[in-house]
């Protein structure tokens, strides 16, 4: 046994060295549906939501942030299962029919970390100094113009909701699995073929993917650690 | 036409007035000091005339234009004023792109916004500094910063809150230096408020004395000074003696007898006999001698020296004479007249030097 996982283990490094093109092909599927799940939830939803609910006053503010901070927890199988609900055949978004493309993954992906990027964002333009956004006023700057202002002034904390939203879409295996199906070729992730390949004994190839994926998890610890030093990650190659 | 009128401004934090009723006329030129005891409404004034908050009820009228209530004006209004908050805040970049970022709001060329700000940063010294992290600048630094960034802008009216309140003496010179040079080379008119007195006789040409909420008087600083129409005014702008008094008899047309604690003094006042009034004289205008001089000052009294307190490089004497007088000397003054507390002295003023106004003022 002790000789075979060290067999597997030396097989799974040959296959990341000699970039296998199923590991390659895998591993940047992972990457591309993440990263586009995180580009939506960040710029189209996040962002300027997160941004309109931390500078307006209206009624319910309070239930809503926590509402959004409770969401934080909601885990991985849940949104896959109202993914589900709402993209199968017979659900209400079935005639897009997204149900078991990379679509789905990433309609799931966004859902599932939107709402700790809004968080992170309310709670990265809280933390600015309440000055700021009062001096640029009386500068004359507009009020979309104050808004750029204090993003800017938050950017150690708003690149943290977008990295943290990546790590989470990119690690999580409930959405991609129930609504991807984990096809090969077309919507195989690191963490679907993981388990895929785990049940069926290839350990190989499991292996390999899970050393590609802790290594990703490092980049991006490295990524979320540095910006909490308020330091740009690539600030450390100087 | 007024370049600012302010009409029966209010403003209310919770139960209580934080200004009761404020009227000011700003004209073009103007640099117009608001001077009062801290907590007295000052940076809530300059905060409604920027139109950072709305007041309960009143008027700004800004050249001409009701910018209260319009939200359009509001923006098109604030873009012609600047206001350097007490604690200027920068923005986390460099001195340069903090000077320039409100000429880059109001999409001015970029050519002329560089032209315009290395003049700005010239003017307030900082022009080694541009390319330095704005956050890691001194106190008084970053004022500097403040106002540079104010002034690019070339606002009509430039409203500066406590200058130089949290600055050390040497900042602070620096920083009047500055506004000095820019009252005289920009003629851009300036509402400052402090709670330096003389700092508002330095730079103004106007001032107004608010204090808890309600401007008291308006003048120039030597009317406010010389001249205060209440005890308030009076209390804070210091006049050194401030005694109790009742106007004695009528002399000729200008001057009175006034009867203070026994002793009888003459000053110039129209108020009728009988009338109960506050006798003000400022330390600066009692002179001191040994002997009995014949002087052209009317009023002269004479007492043993209660108390010696230094000021600086002069001392501060009072004297008993009936009532407590206060005057002040040069610190040489007391070696070479051998000044003691308990020596004899003889304190006179003219009567022109005093100032009467009435108690229920």
């Amino acid at each position: 046994m002790e000789n075979s996982f060290w067999d597997a283990f030396v097989e799974a490094l040959r296959l990341i060295r000699t970039l296998d093109p199923e590991v390659m092909e895998i591993t940047w599927r992972s990457l591309q549906l993440a990263a586009s799940s995180s580009t939506i939830a960040f710029f189209l939803i996040a962002l300027p939501l997160g941004t309109l609910i931390h500078f307006n006053r209206f009624p319910g503010k309070r239930l809503v942030i926590s509402t959004i901070q409770t969401l934080f927890a909601m885990p991985a199988v849940a949104v896959g299962l109202i993914t589900y609900t709402l993209l199968s055949r017979s659900g209400p978004f079935g005639d897009l029919e997204w149900y078991l493309t990379p679509a789905a993954i990433v309609f799931g992906q966004t859902l599932l970390i939107t709402p700790v990027m809004l968080g992170l964002v309310i709670s990265a333009l809280n933390a600015i100094d309440k000055a700021i956004p009062e001096t640029a006023t009386a500068l004359g700057a507009s009020r979309f113009q104050t808004y750029i202002i204090c993003i800017r002034e938050a950017k150690f904390g708003i690149l943290t909701a977008l990295v943290m939203g990546f790590g989470r879409a990119v690690s999580e295996v409930g959405v991609s699995m129930m609504v991807g199906g984990n096809i090969r070729e077309f919507t195989r992730t690191l963490t679907t073929a993981i388990a895929l390949e785990t049940s069926k004994g290839e350990r190989e190839l499991a292996l390999a993917l899970g050393i590609i994926l802790i290594l990703l998890a490092f980049v991006i610890n490295f990524a979320l650690l540095s910006l909490q030093y308020r330091k740009l990650p690539w600030h450390y190659w100087k | 036409m007024a370049l600012l009128e302010v009409i029966d401004l209010q403003q209310q934090f919770k139960d209580s007035y934080s200004l009761k009723s404020v009227n000011l006329n700003i004209e073009k030129g103007d640099v117009f000091a608001l001077i009062g005891p801290t907590g007295a409404g000052k940076t809530t004034i300059l905060r409604l005339i920027d139109l950072l908050d709305q007041p309960v009820s009143g008027r700004i009228l800004f050249d001409g234009i009701d910018v209260t209530k319009s939200k359009s004006e509001r923006l098109k209004a604030r873009r012609r004023m600047a206001y350097v908050q007490q604690r200027p805040t920068v923005f986390s970049m460099n001195v340069y792109d903090n000077v320039s970022v409100g000429l880059k709001w109001r999409h001015v060329k970029r050519q002329s916004i560089k032209e315009t700000v290395e003049q700005a940063l010239h003017l307030v010294g900082l022009a080694d500094h541009r390319k330095r992290d704005a956050k890691t600048l001194s106190g008084g630094e970053t004022q500097r910063v403040a106002i540079a960034r104010a002034l690019v802008t070339k606002p009509e009216l430039l409203l500066l809150d406590e200058p130089t309140a949290n600055l050390d003496p040497i900042s602070t010179e620096q920083t009047e230096e500055i506004l000095e040079n820019i009252i005289e080379a920009r003629q851009t008119t300036m509402i400052m408020s402090t709670h330096d007195r003389s700092q508002g006789q330095r730079l103004a040409n106007r001032m107004g004395v608010l204090i808890d909420g309600d401007i008291l008087q308006v003048g120039t600083p030597a009317e406010i000074f010389r001249s205060p129409i209440r005890k308030r005014v009076a209390d804070f702008v210091g006049v050194g003696n401030m005694l109790d008094g009742v106007i004695e008899a009528r002399v000729d047309e200008s001057l009175v007898t006034i009867q203070v604690n026994g002793n009888v003094l003459q000053a110039i006042s129209d108020f009728d006999e009988g009338e109960k009034v506050w006798v003000l004289v400022r330390t600066e205008d009692v002179t001191f001698s040994l002997h009995k001089t014949s002087t052209s000052a009317r009023n002269t009294f004479e007492g043993p020296i209660k108390r010696m307190t230094p000021v600086g490089t002069l001392v501060r004497i009072e004297i008993d004479c009936g009532f407590p007088l206060v005057g002040v000397v040069t610190a040489k003054t007391v070696a070479e007249m051998g000044l003691e507390t308990g020596s004899h002295l003889f304190a006179s003023f003219k009567a022109t030097a005093v100032h009467v106004i009435h108690r229920r003022n």
